[in-house]
C-alpha cells in the first residue's frame, strides 16, 4: 500500500512492542505512531531501553510481543532486507567498511544489484558536507566525517525513515554539531520521517518535535517535544 | 637415563609418560604466571588423551581380528567424538555439534571413501582405522580452529555485520569475510605441515614403516600420500563447516543471534 505525500496515514506504527531476554525486560508494551515527515526523540536514562527499542523497529531484535506497521503492513510480512532499506539506520559508531568514501555509498543499492551513478553519489556527499569525498580512503576521516559517511550511505537506500541510534554521542563537541546539522539539513530537505535515541535533552529539543520517554523499558512520557521534556 | 630404573616396558612407558606430561604442565605454569589459565583444560586434556589411547591400545590385539566391516563403525564413531570435541570451541554458537559433526564426516568420510575405493588407503582393518583417525583426528582441528575463529571474528565484527544487515545485505554476505578469514587461518598447520614435510619434520608413520621393513622411497612417497589426503579432508571439512555455521549465527528473520554479551 502506498501513500500519497501529506496523508495523514502513520508512516510507522509501533504496537504493543516489547522483547525481553533470558525474563529481562528490555522494552515493555511500546506502542506509538509517526506520519510522514515527523521527528521523533527517543529519551530516557541509560539502561531504559532506547537503543533495544529503536532494534526492534528495523527488526534487527525479534520482539517478543507486539509488531511494527510500516505503511500499514505488518513488518514480519516484509522480507528483512526490504523493510531495513525501508527503516535506515544510523549507529552510534558509523562502522564503515574498508574502501573508499563511494564504496561505502554504494553498498546498499549493490546488495540489490543496482550500481549507484556516480552523479548520486556526488549528490549524497553534498548532502552531508562532504563535496569531493568520493575518493578519499575512510581510514583518512574524521570521527564526525565517518559518520556523516555513514548518514549519506543510509541515505542512499531511499529509506522512507531514518533511525538514528545517538549518533553523536561517540562525537567531541564540534563533530556533534556537524553531524547534527548535516541530520537537521537532509531531514528537511527530504522530509525524511525520523526516529532518535539520544540522552541529549537539549539535542532532542532541537531537532524533534515529538519525543518519548522510556524508563525501564516502559514509555513513561510521549507527546510534543517541549511538553515531554520539560514534564 | 629412565632405562636405568625402569626395567619394563610398560613401567617405562608410563616413566615417559610421566615426564612428557611434566614438560607439559611447565609450559602451563609458565602460562599461568603471564595470566593465562590453561590448567584444568591441559589436565583434563592430558589424562583423557592418556587414558583413551591405553584404552585403544589394550583393544588393538581383538580390532586386528575384526572383520572389515567394523572399520566403518570405528570410524563412525570417531567422527562423532571428534564432533563433539570441535563444538567445544564453538561455545555459545548454535548447533555447534551437528555443523562439526556433519562437517568433519563430509570431509574426512569423502576422502577416506574415494582413497579407499581408489586403493590409495588399504581395506584392511590395520590400515584403514590408523589412516581413517589421522584424517578425521586432523579435520577435527581444522574444524575447531575454523569455527573458533568464525566466532572470534563474528563477536568482535558485531557492529559491522549489523550495519551491512541494517543497510539490506543479505545475512551470509554479510558474514562473508569472516567465513573467508577462518577458513583461511584453519588451514596454515595442514599448509605448513605439506610445506615443512621431510625438513622440518619426519613423521611418526613413516618411522613406523621404516621399522617395519618398507623400502625408505616408498615410506617417504606414502607419508606425502597421508598428508596430502590430510590436506585434502581438513580443507574439505573447514570448507563444509564454516559453510554451515554462517548460517547458524542468524535468525530466520536475518538477525545476528551471536552477539557480544547475551
Amino acid at each position: 500500500m502506498s501513500i500519497p505525500p501529506d496523508s495523514d496515514y502513520a508512516i510507522l506504527r509501533a504496537e504493543h512492542l516489547g522483547r525481553s531476554v533470558k525474563e529481562k525486560i528490555l522494552v515493555q508494551d511500546a506502542s506509538f505512531e509517526l506520519k510522514r515527515g515527523e521527528f521523533l526523540a527517543i529519551s530516557g536514562p541509560s539502561g531504559s531501553g532506547k537503543s533495544s527499542l529503536l532494534r526492534l523497529l528495523n527488526r534487527l531484535d525479534e520482539p517478543t510481543t507486539g509488531t511494527v506497521f510500516v505503511e500499514g503492513v505488518d513488518y514480519r510480512n516484509l522480507q528483512p532486507r526490504d523493510l531495513r532499506r525501508k527503516l535506515g539506520m544510523v549507529s552510534q559508531r558509523p562502522y564503515l567498511f574498508p574502501g573508499t568514501v563511494a564504496d561505502n555509498l554504494r553498498f546498499g543499492p549493490a546488495q540489490r544489484g543496482e550500481t549507484l551513478p556516480q552523479e548520486a553519489v556526488d549528490s549524497l556527499l553534498s548532502q552531508v558536507g562532504l563535496r569531493g569525498y568520493a575518493e578519499r580512503n575512510v581510514a583518512n576521516l574524521s570521527g564526525g566525517e565517518a559518520q556523516r559517511v555513514s548518514v549519506a550511505r543510509t541515505l542512499a537506500n531511499s529509506p522512507l525513515v531514518l533511525l538514528l541510534d545517538e549518533p553523536t554521542s561517540a562525537l567531541d563537541d564540534a563533530a556533534k554539531l556537524e553531524v547534527e546539522a548535516t541530520i537537521q539539513k537532509v531531514v528537511r530537505d527530504q522530509g525524511l520521517t525520523c526516529v532518535m535515541v539520544t540522552h541529549d535533552l537539549a539535542q532532542a529539543a532541537r531537532l524533534a518535535e515529538q519525543a518519548l520517554v522510556l524508563e525501564a523499558g516502559r514509555i513513561v512520557r510521549a507527546g510534543p517535544v517541549r511538553e515531554v521534556l520539560h514534564a | 637415563m629412565l632405562k636405568l630404573f625402569f626395567h619394563t616396558q610398560l613401567a617405562l612407558g608410563f616413566a615417559q609418560a610421566a615426564v612428557a606430561a611434566l614438560a607439559a604442565l611447565t609450559v602451563v605454569l609458565l602460562a599461568r604466571r603471564r595470566g593465562i589459565r590453561l590448567e584444568s583444560e591441559t589436565m583434563i586434556a592430558m589424562a583423557r588423551g592418556l587414558v583413551q589411547i591405553v584404552a585403544v591400545g589394550s583393544v588393538l590385539v581383538v580390532l586386528l581380528r575384526a572383520p572389515r566391516w567394523t572399520s566403518g563403525l570405528l570410524l563412525a564413531a570417531m567422527v562423532l567424538a571428534a564432533g563433539a570435541t570441535s563444538a567445544r570451541r564453538a561455545k555459545g554458537m548454535p548447533d555447534a555439534f551437528r555443523v562439526s559433526a556433519w562437517a568433519i564426516a563430509f570431509g574426512a568420510g569423502s576422502v577416506v571413501a574415494l582413497m579407499t575405493f581408489l586403493g590409495v588407503i588399504d581395506t584392511a582393518i590395520t590400515s584403514l582405522v590408523p589412516v581413517g583417525s589421522m584424517l578425521i583426528a586432523n579435520a577435527m582441528n581444522t574444524n575447531s580452529l575454523a569455527l573458533n575463529r568464525f566466532r572470534s571474528d563474528v563477536l568482535a565484527h558485531a557492529g559491522e555485520i549489523e550495519t551491512a544487515l541494517a543497510l539490506g545485505a543479505e545475512a551470509r554476505n554479510s558474514v562473508s569475510p569472516y567465513v573467508q578469514a577462518s577458513f583461511e587461518a584453519s588451514l596454515i598447520p595442514a599448509i605448513d605441515s605439506l610445506r615443512s614435510l621431510g625438513i622440518v619434520w619426519i613423521p611418526g608413520l613413516m618411522a613406523g614403516m621404516l621399522l617395519s621393513g618398507a623400502r625408505p622411497v616408498y615410506a617417504a612417497i606414502y607419508q606425502f600420500v597421508v598428508l596430502a589426503m590430510i590436506f585434502a579432508a581438513s580443507g574439505l571439512t573447514s570448507l563444509i563447516g564454516t559453510m554451515l555455521v554462517r548460517g547458524k549465527v542468524f535468525s530466520g528473520a536475518e538477525q545476528l543471534l551471536l552477539q557480544p554479551g547475551r
